[in-house]
């Protein structure tokens, strides 16, 4: 029978000023909250429009990216192999692998412009010959691009984590084409970045095009990523991609870190003015709107407690130092790592709000945890939603799409729609892949 | 060519079997995986998980644990675990990696019992099998360590209802409905292995006269119940009033004979397919089509007493295809439907354990409602 242990949740927190850098919580056990709004490897490979997806691997592996396929409608678009015990024992992991994927090509009823294959853990031990595979699929059907994709998340701290290298081999079918001046590619993101972002208007006011993996609709448009001059990225994940692209189409790299600072906003978009050779964008004005909508959220806000968690944004402790500066009631993180990015932030926090409470959110005490406040909150990302039992939250993943004073003017507006409407907490944080629509 | 799925999902696997089937016990399961086991049997293998706090972990397997055999970690932090969270017992559950470089998990296990004092399994799961197997195993595990002779039998006739996860009976209301359809014909539940009954109800099992084996996640206990305790079982899942009535009969000559019954042995016909897990089809196989049959495929575990025309485990595309091209009707989860023919009737009937939460509301409870499920779909 199931009973529910209600313990009380702050015995798994630390206050702030004790928290170590980069690793607040020692590491042990794994604990798997069920907010699902990130997106996964199918999700991020499901951006490459009209690609087929093909995933190597064993059952209880499949299970979770053959059902997160069928939850999106891109079943069509998906196929997967098993990997048996016997083809362990066999040790022939490379002829599975072509003779698996031959045999669902050859049975879709269109072939793809590209498959994306993905192998797994056992390949990486096992040794499988994997350049040897694709080479005899690239010569089986010499009409389709195939890439090399990976679940393999054991390699998680070994090189580039899965993320990285998920987000690096998105890019890796494009083809070299001639550079084209005036186009840029905002790159490794999972949401198409906001018109309201201060990037997007100084890239738009000076006749700039912008490309992003995730508007393409056809393949022919995703090939034209690889003519932009420029490539953006705003997350650190990315990074590799940049690097990559940089390598293979000579493309440059701007590295325009998301930020909450006033002052980090305006270098960047500083830099990028001066890679592009424009003047920049007038910040007196974008940075009084900010203040502005910050003032009307906080009027409308008032003393609400705030609990603020990693999934909704890279920089979980730059918001909440803009927050607390700006008078909000944050009382609450849920993290488990800190950022490179977040260092400055975190040293300002220890003398801005010492007390301020951190929550891991995968340490196994949280499993049992009170997910009871005595007073409202206003989460902001599906984790704290979770964690802190309320119905008003901004249901933000990734940064969603928000870069610079814009993005926090916008946030200032979707924190004032979160505490006055609640929203249906389970029915929105279970969906996986929140606002994925590839199909 | 075998083992490819051009469009069709595929089975909860193993080690999520291991998870579900001890999910309301008590007890600390411990997978032993990198990443994504979890995520996936609580995203798509447990509707519990949301708003319940059975304890499930993953280790967090890496590389260079792997590659040095360092099972120290797992030991060491499974152990701290369960001294601040004080689970009844601790189970550990295999993967692939662990598989290929021969993790020893039952003497893990035994490691951690003589240290946490704490009942302790290891479950060679590998990631490669179905949940039948997985759930079977932990099951099994558990009728061997709490299971003692009864003195005292239940002055009535009694069963235990082997093989009930969610898995394969969705919190529909099914599981209640076994023990309600059961009890209207005079037959009282003891346990139900595992939802709805507590640890200590499972151990008083043996007060029960019968085993009825209502998936075939339940088998192995059922022959571990019989080996230990003298235990007869049936075979059967009480889908509406008719079936259940001759599976009742059935356990009363299981009791009186002390023989084991298969109360729904197949009925091949061609011409109308069921898809599923072995024990849950063929009911369904009696209960809708006592008269002319069905044949069912079984992409899961079943005991070869159990196979033979009219059951046959076919778990690939390729070798369902030429049983599909021969059907009128095929009833099966949607996730099948893209690979069914258009000549034939399909009737969707959707299964947690293969489509996850997708259709989780239009899982029908059979159990109570066959002849509502009947005349929907004109049967």
């Amino acid at each position: 029978m199931l009973n529910r242990v209600q313990r009380p949740q702050t015995t798994a927190a630390i206050p702030l000023l004790q928290a170590q850098f980069p690793t607040p919580f020692s590491t042990g056990l794994t604990y798997s909250p069920p907010a699902r709004g990130g997106w996964n490897i199918v999700h991020v490979g499901m951006q490459v429009p009209q690609a087929h997806l093909i995933f190597v691997c064993a059952q209880g592996c499949l299970r979770g990216v053959v059902l997160t396929a069928a939850e999106m409608g891109a079943q069509t678009r998906f196929s997967t192999v098993a990997i048996r015990t016997q083809d362990v024992l066999n040790g022939d992991l490379e002829a599975l692998l072509v003779d698996g994927v031959s045999d669902i090509l050859t049975k879709l009823p269109e072939k793809p412009p590209a498959v994306l294959v993905y192998t797994s853990c056992i390949h990486h031990f096992m040794g499988t010959d994997l350049k040897l595979a694709y080479r005899q699929l690239r010569q089986r059907f010499p009409d389709i691009q195939f890439t090399d994709c990976y679940m393999n998340p054991i390699m998680r701290k070994s090189g580039l984590n899965p993320d990285q290298t998920m987000r690096r081999q998105l890019y890796s079918l494009l083809q070299p084409a001639p550079l084209v001046a005036r186009a840029v590619n905002i790159i490794g993101n999972d949401f198409k970045l906001q018109p309201q972002s201060d990037l997007v208007r100084l890239l738009q006011q000076h006749q700039f095009k912008i490309r992003e993996a995730v508007t393409c609709t056809t393949y022919k448009q995703y090939q034209q990523l690889a003519t932009s001059q420029y490539n953006i990225t705003t997350r650190p994940a990315a990074k590799p991609a940049a690097e990559m692209l940089a390598q293979r189409f000579g493309q440059i790299h701007l590295a325009l870190p998301f930020s909450f600072n006033a002052q980090e906003i305006e270098q960047q978009l500083t830099k990028l003015a001066q890679a592009i050779n424009v003047p920049p964008l007038d910040y007196q004005p974008l940075r009084a709107a900010a203040k502005q909508a910050l003032y009307q959220a906080r009027q409308v806000v008032g003393s609400t407690e705030i609990a603020i968690d990693a999934s909704a944004t890279s920089r979980p402790l730059g918001l909440a130092r803009l927050l607390l500066t700006d008078g909000f009631n944050v009382t609450r993180l849920y993290l488990d790592q800190i950022g490179s990015a977040e260092k400055a932030d975190l040293m300002a926090l220890k003398q801005l709000a010492p007390d301020l409470l951190i929550f891991p959110t995968v340490q196994p005490d949280m499993r049992q945890v009170s997910r009871h406040t005595a007073n409202k909150v206003l989460a902001i990302g599906q984790k704290a939603a979770y964690f802190c039992g309320t119905n008003y939250f901004v249901n933000l993943i990734q940064d969603g799409g928000l870069y610079g004073f814009g993005g926090i003017q916008q946030l200032a507006q979707m924190m004032v729609a979160a505490v006055r409407e609640p929203k249906d907490t389970q029915a929105l944080i279970t969906v996986k892949g929140w606002g994925c629509h590839c199909s | 060519m075998k083992q490819t799925a051009r469009i069709i999902s595929t089975y909860t696997g193993d080690t999520s079997g291991v998870c579900s089937a001890l999910f309301e016990l008590g007890g600390m399961t411990v997978m032993h995986d990198a990443s994504g086991c979890n995520s996936t049997y609580s995203t798509h293998d447990e509707p519990r998980w949301y708003n319940s706090d059975s304890l499930v972990f993953i280790s967090g397997l890496t590389e260079t644990e792997a590659i040095l055999g360092d099972d120290e970690k797992l030991i060491h932090d499974t152990i701290q675990t369960a001294q601040e969270l004080h689970p009844k017992f601790i189970a550990l559950a295999g993967s692939p990696i662990p598989m290929m470089t021969g993790v020893d998990l039952p003497a893990i296990a035994c490691e951690i019992e003589n240290t946490s004092h704490l009942p302790t399994f290891g479950f060679n799961t590998d990631g490669m099998h179905s949940y039948v197997s997985g759930a079977g195993q932990a099951l099994a595990a558990i009728a061997k360590r709490y299971c003692r002779p009864s003195k005292i039998k239940a002055s009535t006739l009694t069963v235990n209802l082997l093989g009930v996860t969610p898995l394969d009976f969705s919190i529909n209301g099914s599981v209640p409905a076994l023990t309600h359809q059961l009890n209207v014909q005079g037959v009282q539940v003891q346990s139900v292995w595992a939802m709805g009954s507590t640890l200590a109800q499972l151990a008083q099992a043996t007060r029960a006269q019968v085993n009825l084996v209502v998936s075939a996640s339940g088998f192995k206990t059922a022959q571990v119940l019989q080996q230990q305790f003298g235990m007869p079982y049936v075979v059967g899942t009480p889908y509406g009033a008719t079936l259940t009535k001759a599976i009742v009969a059935a356990i009363k000559r299981a009791a009186k004979s002390q023989q084991n019954q298969l109360a729904v042995p197949p009925l091949p016909n061609a011409q109308t397919l069921i898809v599923g897990e072995g024990v849950t089809a063929l009911s369904l196989a009696h209960a809708l089509f006592a008269d002319v049959g069905a044949t069912v495929l079984c992409p899961t575990e079943l005991p070869d007493d159990l196979l033979g025309k009219g059951c046959v485990h076919a778990r690939d595309e390729a070798e369902l295809l030429p049983y599909f091209k021969q059907a009128r009707t095929i009833i099966a989860d949607p996730l099948y439907q893209p690979i069914c023919p258009k000549t034939a009737r399909f009737i969707p009937l959707a299964h947690e354990a293969f489509s996850g939460r997708l259709y989780r509301k239009e899982i029908p409870n059979l159990v109570s409602e066959l002849d509502q499920f009947r005349r929907s779909n004109q049967l």
